[in-house]
């Protein structure tokens, strides 16, 4: 029992707003001191597992490419392409990246996406620019907002999207979880009990998006483009 | 044989150059603990395959303090310079859409990488997919070099302003995975596991499925990781109960069980690098952002898993 203060400390220590990494470090602390292991043990547990997550922090490389590529006008170039689409709003540009990302990631293509790769430089600006092409300038706090669904959606359709592909990380535990207990089945077994959810999810998070955009509509009346 | 060490190595650096651009910078009143932070994290990477794991622990903890001493931050002058601004207007006309090409080359050339890769004989087959991603950043940061005839210190000092402004959020992932590791050796699934099953309405099915799928996404919550819920929850309550007690189909426990797992995934700050990360890397000012963007589809998806699992796992 006295092992769980780990989790005690981390739900308090977020609610509470504490810096998380501190609040992590200091659940480690306590969770291993609660289960009986001393605290060099403990310590050098702690750097194990963070030298063999490093792989975690592979993904800041692509940030001196997009630091490149927007110092030299890449939202901007975006922020124009979607201005050339009449029919574009935050939500279709969300929803458009929702299908691609979902039967992409379906079809194993996981990493044809992603918050640095794709979000950050291409996919939260066009949004952006949809919204403001059709309502004006927003303020920041709406601009956060569509953005933070861009996040939304990257996770959303992968999560599940990806589970439909029968070679991924996933399923490919949940099949060895069950071998492991005497149970044998095939990885397409599995993989195609994740299709009534993935549906689920599309038209779920769609229409979220589709009443995001009316919401906007409502609080933004469109621009008068032309006086006359 | 290339391997993680030399991405390591490569990733190393970058962070060490970030560390120097910060210490130099005058403007920035917090730069020399700003350098301290990804100096001590330049060297995780460098070096971590040859530190003791007890001084890796030491380093992680010292990251730990100082974010948690708030002085960490962006000095005052570190928005986006105005000539950084002024190029970008003049740019987009001027390159137009080819400015896409090295963005889109990164997925591009890591995906052909996952494939192609896996053939050659010096790269360490394990880990083709992370080796992939690197190229391809490595591939575009030199086709973006060549195009724009811009310097890789503009790029680097650039990219050092958003990794500022990511700040310690970069490393939380990591710290979470140590976490799940002190978790795992001090048993803290066992007793969960152990707590659900006794307190569980063992007579009526649906009572079972309900415990099962939203007990993978509370405990996927306080894991941040499905893949560490799944074994704890199926073994307590899925195998046990839904497959041996009441004849449930394996599969589909397995399926919509891991599904229910992400629904937690997606409602929790435990899971940094989906919900913490990109919240930093957006620039936005509620960390969690993201989170409340998308607990409303967890929890209708939660529902949606639930009534699937008790209107499938019985039938087939």
């Amino acid at each position: 029992m006295l092992v769980l203060i780990g989790v005690a400390i981390v739900v308090i220590g977020f609610a509470l707003r504490f810096n998380a990494l501190l609040v992590v470090t200091v659940a480690g602390l306590a969770t291993g001191l609660a289960g009986g292991m001393d605290l060099v043990g403990i310590i050098s547990a702690f750097g194990k597992a963070f030298t063999e997550n490093r792989y975690m922090g592979l993904i800041w490389l692509t940030l001196p490419v997009i630091a490149l590529l927007e110092r030299n006008g890449l939202k901007e170039q975006a922020q124009r392409i979607i201005g050339r689409v009449r029919a574009a709003t935050a939500g279709r540009v969300l929803m458009l990246y929702f299908v691609i990302r979902q039967v992409t990631a379906a079809l194993g293509l996981t990493s044809l996406g992603g918050h640095a790769q794709m979000v950050r430089p291409l996919i939260a600006p066009m949004a952006e620019a949809a919204a403001v092409n059709r309502h004006g300038e927003l303020p920041n706090a709406v601009r956060q907002q569509i953005r933070a669904n861009a996040s939304a959606v990257d996770n959303i359709a992968v999560f599940f999207g990806e589970d439909i592909f029968i070679a991924i990380q996933s399923i490919l535990l949940i099949k060895g979880f069950l071998e492991q207990n005497g149970i044998i089945v095939e990885p397409l077994q599995v993989s195609v009990w994740a299709i009534p959810t993935a549906v689920a999810a599309l038209l779920i998070h769609c229409t979220r998006l589709y009443l995001f955009d009316r919401r906007l509509a409502r609080t933004f009346a469109t621009p008068v483009k032309d006086s006359r | 044989m290339i391997g993680l060490e030399v991405l390591y190595t490569i990733a190393g650096l970058m962070f060490a150059a970030f560390a120097l651009f910060n210490l130099t910078d005058r403007m920035n009143p917090r730069r020399v603990v700003n350098f301290a932070f990804w100096m001590i994290y330049a060297v995780t990477f460098l070096f971590g395959a040859l530190l003791p794991h007890f001084v890796t622990g030491c380093l992680a903890i010292a990251l730990a303090v100082i974010a948690g001493s708030g002085k960490l931050g962006r000095g005052k002058g570190e928005e986006r310079s105005a000539n950084a601004v002024a190029r970008g207007d003049a740019g987009a006309p001027r390159l137009g859409n080819r400015l896409f090409l090295p963005a889109l080359l990164i997925p591009a050339v890591t995906l052909a990488g996952t494939f192609v890769l896996k053939h050659v004989s010096f790269i360490d087959t394990k880990n083709v997919t992370l080796i992939s991603l690197v190229l391809g950043t490595l591939v575009a940061f030199g086709v973006a070099l060549v195009m724009l005839r811009d310097s890789p210190v503009h790029g680097l000092r650039e990219a050092r302003y958003t990794m500022d402004a990511v700040g310690w959020a970069a490393i939380l992932p990591q710290m979470l995975a140590a976490l799940g590791a002190v978790f795992a050796v001090a048993g803290v699934g066992g007793v969960v596991s152990g707590l659900v099953t006794t307190w569980m309405p063992i007579d009526s099915p649906i009572a079972i499925v309900v415990a099962y799928t939203v007990g993978m996404a509370l405990f996927t919550m306080i894991m941040g990781n499905a893949f560490a819920a799944f074994p704890v929850m199926t073994a307590g309550i899925g195998l046990p109960l839904i497959v041996h007690a009441f004849h449930g189909n394996p599969a589909i426990l397995g399926a919509i069980g891991m599904l229910s797992g992400f629904c937690g995934t997606l409602m929790t700050p435990m899971a940094a690098n989906f919900n913490i990360v990109p919240a930093a890397l957006l620039e936005l000012k509620d960390k969690n952002g993201v989170i409340k963007a998308q607990w409303p589809t967890a929890l209708l998806l939660l529902v949606v898993n639930t009534v699937l699992m008790a209107a499938l796992v019985f039938r087939f």
